[in-house]
């Protein structure tokens, strides 16, 4: 099924000049996102994952230079001013930040945090705002919301503040979330509970989410689409059962086999070697080649492009390329195509 | 578990309570026991607010508990002091959750992994001190351009591999690591989980393993503890707490587990508790379901627990 693309990232690089020289946080980003679709876009600290969300959100510091397109609308988000970024922000695009406990204002109550999107957006009284802000407060589960809605954030658990923050983020409708590593300040049960709530009102808003995280674990069961990154770079995108079930980056792979599942056996646990590359002076090849044992010549010598495996799915390695030799994968991953494989053949 | 295991520590019976007789009175750990045997991980899970890092500090003796008593390798710590505690100090060492915050900034690194070396005057001279040193770096994976450098001028995964030197150059037989990985991405977890495990076995440590992540505790840990609220609700075998989860909480915790699997997220079924049943006023205590597999329970509920089982 063929949804309508609300957003389109076209050759997106943004750097930041510092004293040090130039960092190149994101280098030729190139992404989609459709009606009604999770997006996760996975990768450790470092990968631009954050930068790639908050040039979403029109937020980068002043020492940002952005070049490529942000088609939204029939707009081009990268070349907005701030004056136009308000009505864009909060209003069309909304974020869910990570930490519930800096992210809300403890000086403010938390139905007029939530009320305050929409007085700034609609220009309705601040009695009616409050009176969305109510309902909001309901729909993200708020028990008891009539007692809570003059409370302030230090009188909550870190699991109810992000429900706030997920109500703030849907004060305005918007029609695209970005999730910033939404649970990854909460225990896993609360995480549970925050997740299935974004799953449901993304059924009901029908909006589109961009799912940052490094867990791999809540990608599996919120993505509809995956999309790896690697020092600026995505390095590999595809539906979320091409990516866990045939992926088909050494990257991809390595971040697969080190975390462990509850059936992983002591002393199996693979481990990328190293560390990520200094964006001051990225790699002249491919930026994963020197912590890859799969690494080709080529990889040190040239970038790889992006391999096309199928029609959503893509891999930027040399692996793919039709005179790579034949090479094989770590056994876990073995395990994952044979599975793809099954599912091939049931289909 | 074999009964000839030697007992490395003992908690029998511990309680602390933050701010006793006040208004904000917390019972941190209620009525805890549990033993950690030579040579094994033990492994420590809860939410926060658990209790589970209060344990592993009260263990050390950075809390001083009310109720109880902990024993490390036979000796009673509840009235250690002086030459006796600064003798445990070094047999018993931690690795600290934030490898930004726990590591002096204004300290080159040689002095930070040394820094236990001189309190414990364990090198009589210059020279022996940096010999020491290096192999400490050595072991952790880190080389000797590093000694003269600064905290900072090191990545979290690099950091981390410091705090682990400096709680082994003394020499310790047990690390308390609590939360020791979840600062840090995704692929040096990896490296650091790794590097635990082979220091391990090659020095014969035995760890008290704190963490909420359950996947990384069930891969690393032999043995597994389960707490909720100050109370250890379950103990056994890593292998029967995630395969044979007994206590409703565990069973819970472990449904919300995220599996990086499409497949299984789809089917995952999330299973609610409810914590009520821990505020019955009914006497509970720990009681043997299976061997080796202890849950907090009534002796009826521990009836239904056996009986389920066959």
């Amino acid at each position: 099924m063929k949804r309508e693309t609300i957003l389109n990232v076209e050759n997106l690089n943004v750097t930041f000049q510092t004293y040090a020289g130039e960092v190149k946080a994101i280098r030729d980003v190139n992404f989609t996102l459709e009606k009604g679709e999770t997006l996760a876009i996975v990768g450790e600290s470092g990968s631009g994952k954050s930068v790639t969300t908050r040039t979403l959100m029109g937020l980068n510091a002043k020492n940002a230079n952005l070049s490529g397109r942000i088609q939204y609308k029939g707009k081009d988000l990268s070349q907005l001013s701030e004056s136009e970024w308000v009505n864009i922000r909060g209003n069309e695009i909304a974020m869910i930040f990570q930490d519930p406990m800096t992210s809300l204002d403890p000086t403010m109550s938390i139905g007029m945090q939530i009320a305050e999107p929409i007085i700034l957006h609609e220009k309705i009284s601040k009695a009616e705002a409050l009176e969305r802000a109510l309902d909001l407060m309901k729909k993200v589960g708020i028990p008891n919301a009539e007692e809570h809605i003059k409370d302030y954030p230090h009188q909550w658990s870190g699991g109810m503040r992000q429900r706030a923050v997920i109500a703030i983020a849907l004060a305005a409708n918007p029609e695209i979330l970005i999730a910033d590593e939404p649970t990854t300040a909460l225990d896993v049960t609360i995480q549970a509970q925050i997740l299935s709530l974004m799953k449901d009102i993304q059924q009901q808003t029908d909006s589109s989410i961009i799912f940052i995280t490094h867990d791999l674990g809540v990608v599996a069961g919120m993505a509809d689409r995956v999309a790896v990154m690697y020092a600026g770079k995505i390095v590999e995108v595809g539906t979320v059962e091409e990516v866990f079930y045939n992926p088909q980056h050494p990257y991809t792979w390595g971040l697969l086999n080190s975390m462990p599942t509850t059936e992983t056996e002591s002393g199996s646990l693979e481990s990328i070697p190293g560390t990520p590359p200094d964006l001051l002076n990225p790699p002249v090849g491919d930026a994963f080649a020197a912590r890859n044992t799969f690494a080709l010549d080529i990889d040190f010598e040239e970038q790889p492009p992006m391999f096309q495996v199928s029609d959503s799915h893509f891999a930027a390695t040399w692996l793919l390329d039709e005179r790579a030799p034949e090479i094989t994968p770590p056994a876990a991953i073995l395990k994952r195509w044979e599975k793809w494989n099954s599912k091939k053949e049931k289909r | 578990m074999s009964e000839d295991r030697k007992k490395l520590v003992e908690v029998k019976n511990v309680s602390l309570t933050f701010n006793a007789g006040k208004k904000n009175e917390v019972k941190a750990i209620d009525n805890v026991s549990f033993d950690i045997y030579e040579g094994e991980v033990f492994g420590l899970v809860g939410e926060s607010g658990s209790g589970k890092t209060t344990v592993g500090r009260t263990i050390l003796k950075l809390y001083d508990f009310d109720d109880g008593d902990i024993t490390f390798a036979g000796q009673s710590l509840s009235n250690i002091s002086g030459k006796d505690l600064k003798e445990f100090r070094k047999s018993a060492q931690m690795i600290f959750q934030d490898p930004q915050a726990s590591l002096n900034g204004r300290m080159k690194i040689r002095d930070i992994v040394a820094e236990g070396l001189d309190i414990h005057k364990l090198t009589s001279s210059k020279e022996e001190r940096d010999e020491r040193v290096q192999h400490l770096l050595d072991l952790v994976g880190l080389n000797k351009d590093h000694l003269t450098r600064y905290p900072h001028e090191f990545s979290g995964g690099q950091r981390q591999r410091i705090g682990i030197a400096r709680a082994l150059a003394v020499k310790p037989k047990f690390i308390i690591a609590d939360e020791p990985i979840s600062a840090l991405d995704v692929s040096i977890q990896a490296q650091v989980v790794n590097l635990m495990q082979k220091l391990q076995h090659e020095q014969g440590l035995t760890y008290l393993f704190i963490a909420h992540d359950l996947s990384m505790v069930k891969y690393i840990s032999d043995r597994i503890g389960v707490m909720h609220w100050g109370k250890m609700l379950e103990i056994g075998t890593s292998d029967d707490v995630y395969n044979d989860p007994i206590h409703p909480y565990t069973k819970s915790l472990l449904s919300a587990i995220p599996e990086p699997d499409p497949d299984f997220e789809k089917n995952r079924i999330h299973v609610d508790y409810d914590p009520s049943m821990e505020q019955d006023g009914q006497e509970r205590q720990m009681r043997e379901i299976t061997p080796g597999h202890f849950v907090l329970s009534t002796e009826e509920e521990a009836a239904i627990y056996r009986s389920e089982r066959g």
